[in-house]
């Protein structure tokens, strides 16, 4: 069990949030829930609403569409923005492998937190952006 | 010394165990003995009742018990309006907590909780052997549990944990031990003119704020992140409308400062000031902030009492320490140990939009238990039971008036599903009540699941997940403001909805 400080502690090394102090990242801590997945567990379901935005802490997570694995995420990658950007529900599966440890935000909650830290947002963005370029680099 | 004498459940060997007498151990066993279950129960206390014994410090509880309600008492659908009293096999002895209120609120007081436990277990005759503390787990070469209790040892193939979340927790930092636990809160009138820090904006931090209010010469509430209102969570998320009355005066600038700041420490005061300093860092600016406080308390939740469960490989997570559970509340690493009560929670579901379900509360804990009363008879103790047949032409009704009136999918939203099975041989057939996440995440025959959701807008409606071929697909029906789907407009659109898993059946017109 790791305590609020030791996952802001561990949120300081990650890209996505270089820019926030210790007390804004307690604030990110305690806006976020922790939550575990067992292996083979669906974190998000293809098709389904209600999700979150996630972020990886331990483990990996499994990106699936129709059940063929596209990606996989790691520690302090984050999942489930664009389905909540769009408003729509997830065009991929996302499967826990192994034990998978997990920030996660509800929906409803993600516009005002990401409006509340916009260089965040803007961290974000550059994550989203290289996974574009990534995504045509694959297709080209 | 009749009594001891007289005490159940001897130790020895027994088919299955429950741990607790708290609504969790008391329900599951009541569902067990109606599912022909045989099993003992044990408890540490002297009484039923768990933590109603004792919390909320305040002696009133947040769950309705509504003498009034749209529907007739003792009804199943009157379970929407009493969120108190646990659920008899037989129809005898439903909505026991209606007769033990005193009429002043229809938020119980927790004597009269308790009273309502003890009535339920002594009317519907439960027994529980109480004085029997557990104290420890192993695990014999055949894979049965033996538990070590203060009466001697059992044996069980199967064990249900229903131990609450009711053990003091409180953060490391620096300091924290020199603040009382809300466990340990004096007398209210301990705290009259008196400065009082409380660190947490739960509803445990706000319910000592509330009752402190015509006490305290100045309450602070501190943690890092904003307080959230139900009213504004349009959940049971956040802090309950009953506890709201010190952010009024905290707004109105009444003596009363919640601040979102982190507790770098607590110090004991200089001498002839205040006993204690806590340094905090505000969440916006990372500014120090000190405070003077004559009482520091950490309202800053419990833990399950799990003992050694760990140890035997229960696999446990979050600041609660919950066991990982599957849909059906058997440890996810330890087959053969359930949880029921609020240790359920650690069964998270599809927590849909971030809203959870109320397995933390008697109301929904209380449905877990049925649930999971049943699947042990089936899985683990091979028992079959009946499965209704359901003539095409009534699937529209049954679903609309479970979704209507139905008191486990009211309060177990997005969590718990009315399922039925539908097969081309052998017809539909009611599966009963069974967890929507094992209904989406396993695959299967053809079904169809029925409960209703919430999405934090304050709209209650029904969802139909429809599973063919092994996929599943979701169905959203537009919310009615007095959640009332016996209407004309949710006849066409669940006919619609499940046209593709009946086929041309005609919908009866029951006339609406």
């Amino acid at each position: 069990m790791a305590e609020r400080d030791e996952i802001a502690h561990e949120l300081a090394g990650f890209a996505l949030f270089a820019d926030l102090s210790t007390p804004q990242l307690q604030g990110v801590v305690h806006a976020f829930e922790e939550a575990w997945f067992q292996d083979g567990e669906r974190v998000l379901r293809q098709g389904m609403t209600g999700g979150g935005l996630y972020l990886v802490l331990d483990g990996q997570a499994s990106i699936r569409v129709d059940a063929e694995e596209r990606a996989r995420l790691s520690r302090g990658e984050f999942f489930g923005e664009v389905s909540i950007l769009l408003g729509e529900p997830p065009v991929a599966d996302v499967v826990a492998v192994g034990m998978l440890r997990c920030l996660v935000l509800a929906g409803p909650a993600v516009e005002k937190f990401l409006l509340d830290r916009p260089a965040l947002m803007y961290r974000m963005l550059q994550a989203s952006a290289r996974r574009l370029r990534n995504a045509n680099r694959w297709r080209s | 010394m009749a009594e001891l004498t007289e005490r159940p459940f001897p130790p020895g060997d027994y088919p299955l165990i429950v741990v607790g007498s708290g609504p969790g151990g008391l329900q599951v066993s009541s569902a067990l003995r109606g599912f022909g279950v045989e099993h003992a129960v044990l408890s540490a206390d002297g009484q039923p009742g768990g933590m109603f014994r004792r919390w909320p410090f305040f002696q009133r509880l947040l769950s309705w018990t509504k003498p009034y309600a749209p529907v007739a008492r003792g009804t199943r659908a009157y379970e929407r309006y009493d969120w108190n009293s646990l659920i008899p096999e037989t129809d005898e002895h439903r909505a026991v907590m209606v007769g033990l209120m005193d009429g002043t609120s229809y938020f119980p007081s927790r004597p009269e909780m308790q009273a309502g436990l003890e009535a339920f277990t002594s009317r519907t005759n439960l027994q529980v052997r109480f004085g029997c503390r557990w104290t420890g787990t192993r695990r014999h070469d055949d894979g049965r549990f033996v538990l070590e209790t203060t009466d001697g040892e059992y044996t069980a193939g199967t064990l249900v944990i229903a131990v609450g979340v009711g053990e003091p927790w409180r953060p490391t930092s620096p300091g924290m031990e020199l603040a009382a636990h809300y466990a340990d809160t004096r007398p209210v009138e301990a705290y009259a003119d008196k400065r009082i820090f409380i660190i947490g904006k739960q509803n445990s931090g706000f319910e000592l704020a509330s009752g402190m209010l015509p006490w305290a010469k100045r309450i602070v509430i501190a943690s890092p992140s904003p307080a959230k209102l139900s009213v504004n969570t349009h959940s049971l998320v956040g802090i309950r409308a009953r506890y709201v009355q010190p952010y009024e005066d905290h707004v109105l600038g009444g003596g009363v400062a919640i601040l979102d700041a982190a507790i770098e420490r607590i110090e004991r005061g200089e001498a002839g000031g205040a006993p204690f300093r806590v340094i905090t860092r505000r969440s916006t600016d990372s500014v120090e902030m000190a405070f003077d406080a004559d009482d520091v308390i950490a309202a800053t939740g419990f833990v399950a009492p799990l003992l050694d469960l760990p140890a035997l490989g229960v696999a446990t997570f979050g600041q609660s320490r919950l066991p990982a559970q599957t849909p059906f509340w058997e440890s996810a690493t330890v087959p053969g140990i359930f949880f029921a009560g609020t240790i359920g929670q650690g069964s998270v579901g599809l927590k849909k939009h971030g809203i959870p379900s109320n397995s933390g509360a008697v109301q929904g804990a209380r449905y877990n238990a049925r649930v999971l009363a049943r699947h042990i008879a089936t899985n683990r103790f091979g028992q079959v039971f009946e499965r209704p047949a359901i003539a095409p032409e009534h699937v529209v009704d049954l679903l609309l008036d479970e979704l209507t009136g139905g008191p486990e999918l009211w309060h177990q939203r997005a969590y718990l599903a009315r399922v039925l099975s539908v097969d081309p041989a052998d017809g539909i057939h009611d599966e009963g009540i069974l967890p929507l996440a094992w209904f989406v995440d396993t695959g299967g025959a053809d079904a169809i699941a029925a409960t209703l959701e919430t999405d934090g807008t304050g709209a209650v409606y029904p969802v139909i997940y429809l599973r063919r071929e092994g996929a599943v697909t979701e169905h959203a029906i537009e919310a009615h403001p007095l959640l009332d789907y016996r209407t004309e407009a949710a006849r066409q659109d669940l006919a619609s909805i499940l046209a593709p898993v009946l086929g041309g059946t005609p919908v009866s017109s029951r006339g609406n």
